[in-house]
């Protein structure tokens, strides 16, 4: 509660809040606000302005933009939140093992961690869509692949950090099952680490995403998606640059949120950061040296 | 003849608004020991930087400062940068942190004394290594090709000293010297630091929370809360005859603390 | 100092063991026989059992999988990583010349983003809090957010056919460089000057810069001494920062059209030729591994303090 209570008082973070619900809203609703079906071919209209009817135009197809815009949110966003989820999911099993029974639990998982780190983030998932083929579930995979080992280590470090606190210890010594001391004292603490970590790379998934599906390597036509609407758009750049224009501001508009999210997320956890930010400055480096490639 | 006099210093933070230190006025006399006690959080630290204009960007300060009759809160910044070091020196806590961890330490002492005096390198050597012989540095060359990481914290706190003893500023400031040391460094520094107010016959502002450090170097005591100045008198006369409850409940809890401190002192003195 | 390199290098070993192991059986993951796989990309008209039999044997797939691991390895250590399968040729003649085009590519932004991350990272610290550091602040939260692809492609809009100044793909000349090398190294210096900014904030809050101010030194040198400092955490984000260059060029390649690993890369993938991925991966992988150890062996040689932990 605390932590709404500071991040609310940060106007920026809670735009970016509502923006990031909001849309996710919309791509859940999307055949409700969506005025036309998205795959709806009309020739007649294409490369048609904006207009009452199709209020960002239309595209080569004579599709309206604005639909496109509305059902791409579902695997430009909807579907990253879900692998996001899965891997914040299997990153945080195996971070609080190795975090808190420490000991040879600990060495394999972060040995393991190493080995999957060690490879680039682009480079392997490029290789899991390589080996599997183009399509949007194999990226998924690739992405939950990647990232659990990154939210392994950062969960591990936190969870390490709480288990000594002392009320742990004195938990411990009480005689408290595992099992309780973990849920009941450990995981609430760090669930605002995994939100900080979490937001933050919903940002670098979101322009993977869209960058892969810009390469053709992602969704499959007729689909709609930000990435594979700008790849279409990319054909006729040259006579008709409009059309790059709304679905590229939809990606900056997401990720800027995102970006604003994470770190407003980081001062409401510890608003002294804002003052003394020795931790938030380390954290930020780390982050970004892996989370970083740029979509 | 006063040194140094302070008067309605006030310090401020300028986005929250915070008054750090609220009305200071004191003097420190010349070749006079002035102690600031009070616990962290007190202002005394503060008092001392402002005293340099050395505080963190967003704190403001007013009130005057005089020097020996000069009014350094009205100098330009290149003015009063060339008084830091030459005729206010400076001695920290932690000497681990005071010198730049990449590189030796004797490149610190070198940029200042060629700041202030212009030596040559030989000449810097020849001041530097008497001066540390003085502190009881042994092999000085070879510590000041060290990296601070590779000497004691009582180390580093004497090389401060030695830099002070060559620059041989009008007043030195030496906030909380003692605090991070272990009893016999401690004790070796104060020594030391009596041994520098004695050859170079400077006045001193002594920061610190340790009375038995201040009973023994001080002549005269600020006692801080909350960034007011509390009581102020004679060290004789403050540890005695408190007028102010804090100042009491201080002297009563830090004398069993002291004990032990005083006892080698006093030992000391005795031989 | 010699020997804690060796001990790095040593201590690299073990890991690039494992993961040439996991690119090895990578291949093995795919839902499909590569000696099939190997069959439909030479358009072989009739594919019969027998003839994937024959294509088994002649890649090697029957022998035991030590085996072929053993001398998979054996010949990608002399850069022998066998034949693509779609045009036959060796995977080291069309991955070599594709690897040093990504590589120029990645050193010149690597210089671009160090360069200019430390101008802007220095001087915004230097200006906290003013006009100038929050919005090259603002602006660098707005750049991390463009997509690169989105960012380019408008760059090739309004540069190359709008002003026809610049060349819109290829690597003719020097001139084509500005183009790709401009929106890579955007996105990083949105990052990396803010890591040089934060270090050299956290740096102005230390004791041995008071003590330097208090000592009478001079702002330029004090200035010189955070610098020194500060740039530790820039130099090994920078170290690191170059195999992920290396590995995330990908889709600016294919927007320039430019001849590198990432446009062989996704050519391979779309026509699954496994030996060309196989070997990109391995590359960078190992390319990856190699820079991040190296970037160790420099933090140590400019922070004493480390090498003396280990």
């Amino acid at each position: 509660m605390r932590i709404v209570h500071n991040l609310s008082k940060d106007k920026l973070a809670s735009l970016s809040l509502i923006i990031a619900v909001a849309i996710i809203l919309v791509g859940i609703c999307a055949p409700v606000f969506a005025p036309h079906d998205p795959n709806e071919v009309n020739m007649k209209l294409r490369y048609a302005g904006p207009s009452w009817e199709y209020l960002l135009g239309n595209d080569h197809l004579g599709r309206s933009v604005l639909s496109r815009l509305i059902y791409g949110i579902r695997p430009s966003m909807l579907w990253v939140l879900v692998a996001l989820g899965i891997s914040v999911g299997i990153g945080s099993v195996a971070g609080f093992i190795a975090g808190y029974f420490k000991g040879k639990a600990d060495t394999v998982i972060m040995r393991l961690c190493d080995v999957m780190l060690s490879f680039p983030g682009y480079v392997m998932t490029l290789a899991v869509v390589g080996i599997l083929g183009a399509g949007l579930t194999n990226i998924m995979i690739a992405f939950v692949v990647m990232k659990w080992a990154w939210f392994a280590r950062v969960i591990r470090t936190s969870v390490m950090q709480y288990s000594e606190m002392d009320y742990v210890k004195f938990a411990q010594a009480c005689g408290i099952s595992h099992f309780k001391i973990i849920t009941k004292h450990i995981i609430p603490v760090t669930l605002s680490d995994i939100a900080v970590i979490a937001s933050g790379s919903m940002c670098s998934m979101i322009l993977q995403i869209s960058g892969l599906s810009f390469l053709g390597l992602g969704i499959q036509a007729p689909n709609a998606e930000w990435g594979m609407m700008l790849n279409e758009a990319r054909g006729v750049m040259f006579t008709r640059p409009e059309l790059m224009l709304a679905p590229g501001l939809a990606i900056v508009i997401v990720v800027s949120a995102f970006n604003f999210l994470a770190d407003g997320l980081q001062v409401a956890l510890d608003p002294q950061l804002r003052t003394s930010s020795k931790k938030l400055r380390t954290n930020e480096v780390e982050k970004s040296t892996y989370e970083y490639a740029g979509g | 003849m006063n040194m140094l006099e302070v008067r309605h210093l006030k310090v401020w933070d300028q986005k929250s608004h915070n008054v750090i230190i609220h009305n200071s006025s004191f003097q420190l006399k010349a070749g006079q020991c002035l102690a600031i006690v009070g616990e962290s959080g007190s202002g005394k630290s503060v008092t001392c930087r402002s005293l340099m204009r050395l505080n963190k960007p967003g704190i403001q300060q007013s009130g005057e400062i005089v020097f020996k009759g000069e009014y350094l809160n009205q100098l330009s910044d290149k003015e009063m940068r060339k008084r830091r070091g030459r005729n206010i020196g400076m001695i920290l806590q932690n000497g681990m942190r005071a010198f730049d961890p990449s590189s030796v330490v004797g490149v610190h002492c070198k940029e200042t004394l060629r700041e202030h005096f212009g030596w040559s390198k030989s000449e810097i050597e020849e001041k530097m290594t008497k001066a540390m012989e003085r502190v009881l540095l042994k092999h000085p060359m070879e510590l000041l090709n060290k990296y601070p990481y590779q000497l004691s914290g009582g180390m580093l706190q004497r090389l401060m000293i030695a830099l002070a003893l060559v620059l041989s500023p009008d007043i030195i400031i030496a906030d909380e010297p003692t605090t991070a040391l272990d009893t016999i460094s401690q004790f070796e520094v104060v020594e030391q630091l009596m041994g520098l107010r004695e050859s170079t016959g400077c006045s001193m502002l002594f920061v610190s929370h340790d009375l038995g450090v201040v009973q023994k170097i001080a002549d005269e005591v600020l006692v801080m809360r909350h960034g007011e100045i509390v009581e102020s008198g004679t060290t004789q006369a403050v540890f005695s005859e408190a007028q102010h409850p804090y100042t009491r409940y201080l002297v009563s809890t830090r004398r069993e603390l002291g004990a032990n401190f005083n006892m080698m002192m006093q030992e000391d003195n005795m031989c | 100092m010699g020997l804690y390199m060796v001990k790095k290098l040593i201590l690299s070993i073990p890991l690039l063991f494992v993961i040439s192991f996991l690119t090895f059986i990578l291949i093995n993951l795919s839902p499909m026989d590569p000696a099939e796989v190997v069959l439909r990309a030479q358009e072989v008209p009739q594919i019969t059992e027998e003839l994937i039999a024959q294509t088994r044997e002649a890649l090697g797939l029957n022998k035991p999988f030590l085996n072929q691991y053993t001398d998979w390895l054996l010949a990608c250590l002399q850069l022998d990583f066998g034949d693509s399968y779609v045009t036959g040729e060796s995977v080291w003649s069309l991955i070599g010349p594709a690897f040093l085009n990504t590589l120029k590519l990645t050193l010149v932004s690597s210089a671009a983003i160090i360069v200019l991350s430390i101008v802007l990272g220095v001087n915004c610290a230097l200006r906290e809090g003013t006009l100038v550091d929050q919005s090259i602040r603002g602006m660098s939260f707005l750049l991390t957010a463009l997509p690169s692809y989105w960012l380019a492609s408008i760059m090739i809009w309004y540069f190359s056919v709008k002003l026809d100044l610049l060349p819109t793909s290829g690597m003719e000349s020097y001139a084509s460089y500005i183009l790709p090398v401009t929106v890579i190294s955007v996105g990083y210096i949105g990052i990396y000057f803010r890591n040089v900014r934060s270090s050299m904030l956290n740096q102005l809050n230390e004791d041995y810069v008071l003590y330097g101010r208090a000592s009478g030194l001079s702002e330029k040198k004090i200035t010189l001494h955070i610098l020194r400092n500060s740039l530790q955490v820039a130099v090994s984000i920078f170290c690191m920062s170059i195999p992920i260059i290396l590995g995330s060029t990908v889709v600016i390649e294919n927007v320039f059209a430019w001849p590198g690993l990432g446009r062989l890369s996704v050519k391979s993938i779309l026509s699954r030729d496994f030996p060309i991925i196989q070997a990109y991966v391995l590359i960078l992988a190992v390319a990856f591994v190699l820079f991040n150890t190296v970037s160790d062996i420099i933090n140590a040689a400019l922070n004493p303090k480390l090498r003396k932990e280990f």
